[in-house]
């Protein structure tokens, strides 16, 4: 059930029938759906509804079964990190995944990693070409840092920085790589409503400025309706329901998931 | 009782003030080895900082990197290609040990890695010795360009002595930490090693290729290791006794921190010129050959006081 709205364009990626499985565990049982150059799509779902695995999926940390991912027009039956990363999807991780012992600048700077091409030769002498290099990225990564306003911490070692502004950085640590699309794995949880609304101000300016495509997982109901365009909802490795957020909060196969009326089990939105 | 104390807190200190010149030697013997330690340290630093594995099989590559030129040089090839040949075979070295160790033992525990990397040295001692026979070579110092000889100085109205030889081996020492520091501080590869050795997945979601950085690490150190081996060769023999001067390392890392190229260079030079110090003006009344255990003491002090080493990374924790 693709909106109406979005037909015209293609999707720019597209997930078919993924089926995950560890062991005895089936993670994903047979999801598709797809996500359209610009939108915000949201994923949805209860604890363990396999929404990180479906991201886990789209960058090429996990192998699925079967199934097949369509990116620009290419299908994949699985991706390799390496490919996703320079194919354009940058993401951010549930646990903030940073480099601790490094400053917030040179984490951002990781993320040019695929817009760094100069040789180790030059590299060795830290000289010429690599200098130069060195220096256009700088510029980029100081643009991210004012726009994300994180100019005081420029320098800090990240492990020091409260909770709230890890995120922060993280996402500075995506953007660096321009991506065309970002996966945002709960950029929220754990933030109070100042910072929310923080982070949400910054992935709408990056959804609108920049034009990255956006597919957020997020348990926080208020910022997932005002955010999304569209939404895919999971419960147990099975898409339940997509559609336009108006549409997902009435529909009865969603309530149900999230209060456990048809199966016991916790709300945990 | 006193005339023990006498000999520890005084005498050697009179014995300093009265030879300057004297003193000045023994400082300089300590700052060559002191560096010739940190380069040691630097192979260790470097697979460390990459991958958190302690590489066993370090004081093995140094072994195995100046057989292998010596082994060509002795073959007859000219000394140049015999360097670049040998360049070649670490490159290979790291490339295979990618493939073979780090690629199938990928996110598995420490110890199972410190495992493999005694596996290694075991295969390179074998390796090395099946090939180019167990017996002690001479490094041929005059075919590789290395100065012989010695220069004289007067300071203090005294003498002191530098082999031409230890000069080349500090300055080339000082070369390669100083460059190594500045590549893995200031340089995208050197952001891209600190990142894997942080975080695997993050490391990957951004681009870089863990296979790539392992075997750029790997190929260093066994360059690293190499130097060592030339110059180390140089002033003894070339045997695979020499892997114990790896040893040698540990008090240095202890010191410096595993992950520090800074902390590598000072630790090594404290652990040199505090052992030359100690042996020549206490360790003579202690019967001599202090050597091989002052560096674990200094080591062990240090430990006492400063556990994180003088420039480990600083351990954060949000509790």
């Amino acid at each position: 059930m693709s909106n109406p709205e979005n037909v015209k364009n293609p999707p720019l990626l597209r997930v078919d029938d993924i089926v995950l499985s560890f062991g005895g565990i089936h993670a994903i049982k047979g999801v598709s759906f797809d996500i359209i150059k610009g939108e915000i799509r949201a994923v949805i779902g209860p604890n363990g509804a396999g929404k990180t695995a479906m991201l886990n999926v789209i960058n090429g940390f996990y192998k699925p079964d079967s199934g097949s991912i369509t990116f620009k027009g290419t299908t994949y039956s699985s991706v390799k990190p390496h490919t996703a990363a320079s194919e354009g999807i940058a993401r951010t991780f549930q646990n903030v995944a940073l480099f601790h012992g490094m400053s917030t600048l040179d984490n951002i700077m990781t993320g040019r990693t695929l817009k760094m091409k100069t040789s180790l030769f030059w590299h060795l002498f830290h000289w010429g070409p690599a200098e130069n290099e060195e220096l256009a990225n700088r510029a980029v990564v100081e643009e991210i840092i004012d726009f994300l306003e994180i100019q005081h911490i420029r320098h800090t070692p990240v492990g020091k920085l409260p909770f709230g502004l890890q995120k922060r950085v993280e996402l500075g640590r995506a953007l660096a790589a321009e991506p065309l699309m970002l996966l945002l794995d709960e950029p929220m949880s754990g933030m109070n409503v100042e910072e929310k609304e923080d982070m949400s101000r910054f992935i709408l300016n990056a959804n609108e400025q920049l034009g990255t495509t956006i597919v957020l997982i997020e348990h926080d109901m208020g910022v997932v309706m005002d955010l999304s365009d569209r939404i895919v909802v999971m419960d147990r490795g099975l898409k339940i329901a997509d559609g336009i957020p108006e549409k997902i909060k009435t529909n009865k196969a969603v309530i149900d998931a999230y209060l456990g009326t048809t199966h016991q089990e916790h709300a945990s939105a | 009782m006193l005339d023990i104390l006498h000999k520890i807190f005084v005498g050697p200190f009179i014995e300093m003030s009265h030879a300057p010149d004297l003193l000045v030697q023994v400082l300089w013997e300590g700052f060559v080895s002191g560096t010739l330690y940190a380069l040691i340290a630097l192979g260790f630093v470097l697979i460390y900082k990459a991958s958190s594995v302690f590489n066993f099989a370090q004081g093995i590559m140094v072994v195995f990197s100046a057989l292998t030129l010596v082994g060509l040089i002795e073959m007859g090839l000219p000394a140049w290609l015999a360097l670049l040949m040998t360049v070649g075979v670490m490159y290979v070295l790291a490339v295979s040990v990618e493939r073979t160790i780090l690629l199938p033992l990928v996110n598995q525990s420490q110890s199972t890695m410190i495992m493999a990397t005694i596996g290694l040295s075991s295969f390179l001692i074998g390796f090395g010795g099946f090939i180019f026979g167990g017996e002690p070579k001479s490094m041929p110092v005059a075919l590789l360009g290395i100065p012989t000889g010695s220069m004289q100085f007067s300071v203090f109205n005294g003498h002191i002595n530098i082999q031409n030889l230890d000069l080349a081996a500090a300055v080339m020492a000082l070369v390669m930490v100083t460059t190594l520091g500045i590549f893995f501080s200031k340089t995208r590869i050197g952001r891209a090693l600190r990142a894997v050795a942080d975080d695997h997945q993050a490391a990957l979601s951004v681009g870089i290729t863990l296979k790539q950085i392992w075997v750029i690490v790997w190929f260093t150190a066994g360059i690293v290791g190499l130097t060592t081996g030339i110059f180390w060769g140089a002033r003894s023999d070339v045997s695979f006794s020499l892997q114990i001067i790896a040893l040698k390392a540990l008090p240095v890392l202890i010191l410096g921190g595993f992950t520090s190229i800074p902390g590598v260079f000072i630790g090594g030079l404290i652990i040199g010129i505090g052992e030359q110090l100690f042996e020549y003006y206490w360790g003579v009344q202690m019967g001599g050959g202090t050597q091989g255990w002052v560096a674990y003491m200094i080591a062990l002090l240090f430990l006492w006081v400063m556990p994180q080493g003088l420039f480990g990374e600083k351990i954060i924790e949000r509790i």
